[in-house]
């Protein structure tokens, strides 16, 4: 009990650090985030749970790319298709919901500027339709299925992912 | 039955991104800066994710169908080619230069920072273009 207490007391003392950092400033590349051990675990259980959920219920792996890909032409997922728009229904519905629970507002900083974040979306699109999975369907629901090709599709994004970063932040931005 | 289920798992897939702070590009883009102001949240969620999807898929597998769906979709696929690695590779330069997945931009979406309104879309077109790519 008396570690459930710490916990909440814990949970609200970050949000109302979140409630003192919205920024959203696209020249500071070296922002600084908090490391919020206790949050992240929990959300990635919530995460989970949404993952077993889909499979217990549905049958269907919760990747998130995967879900967009068969909704999008060529090829669209005729029979699987209010599926997949429920699923992403509910993924845009959660932030509402959460600043409407008066749980908000939800802290986001993007440093990146608004054509490089389209170059940005392309790749990830791209990169996840043809990969066939991203951090959702290799990184949690392949790796807990214990897959090889999801581990090395998750350790191969992690390299890119963090070389993109290294130079963007000590090479350019130096 | 299978669309209400969907839209709840949806919603608290979401509700996970948004307190695990995976939807603010910065936190990931920290996780992924070992060299810099590295912040390791990331791997907690992660950890947290995998520490009930794993048991949970353990179980499901001793089942024979899930409760409103026709049968499990197990992804059967096994072979290491070089779609995979190409496909991950292209995604992590992709999530290292904006910060954003998937699910945390579609999460974010809503929120409305204007980057993600330059972000989603050309993510949809990047999909659209492999699948047309993946077809030759």
């Amino acid at each position: 009990m008396r570690k459930t207490t710490v916990t909440l007391v814990t949970c609200k003392r970050i949000h109302a650090h979140y409630t003192a950092l919205i920024l959203i400033n696209p020249m500071d590349q070296s922002m600084t985030t908090e490391f919020t051990p206790l949050m992240s675990l929990a959300g990635g259980m919530l995460i989970g749970l949404a993952a077993v959920l889909l499979m217990a219920t549905n049958g269907r792996i919760a990747g998130i790319s995967g879900i967009l890909s068969r909704l999008l032409p060529p090829g669209v997922d005729s029979t699987g298709w209010m599926q997949g728009a429920a699923i992403v229904l509910g993924l845009l519905a959660a932030a509402p919901l959460y600043n409407l629970l008066g749980a908000g507002p939800i802290e986001q900083t993007i440093t990146t500027g608004y054509w490089p974040l389209a170059a940005a979306g392309l790749l990830v699109g791209f990169g996840a339709a043809f990969g066939n999975g991203c951090t959702s369907g290799h990184g949690v629901c392949g790796i807990s299925r214990l897959s090889m090709r999801s581990i090395v599709a998750t350790v191969t994004f992690m390299i890119t992912a963090a070389a993109t970063v290294f130079v963007l932040r000590h090479v350019i931005g130096a | 039955m299978t669309i209400a289920a969907a839209l709840l798992s949806g919603l608290v897939f979401g509700l996970g991104l948004i307190i695990s702070g995976m939807a603010n590009p910065a936190k990931v883009q920290n996780f992924l800066d070992i060299a810099g102001n590295w912040d390791p949240s990331l791997a907690f969620v992660m950890g947290g994710a995998i520490a009930v999807t794993l048991p949970g898929y353990k179980l499901l597998r001793q089942r024979s169908g899930p409760l409103f769906g026709e049968r499990f979709a197990w992804p059967g696929k096994t072979e290491l080619d070089g779609r995979l690695i190409s496909g991950a590779a292209i995604f992590g330069i992709g999530w290292g230069l904006g910060g954003f997945c998937p699910g945390p931009a579609l999460t974010a979406l809503p929120v409305a920072a204007t980057g993600t309104l330059f972000f989603v879309p050309a993510m949809l077109a990047g999909i659209v273009l492999a699948k047309i790519v993946a077809r030759r």
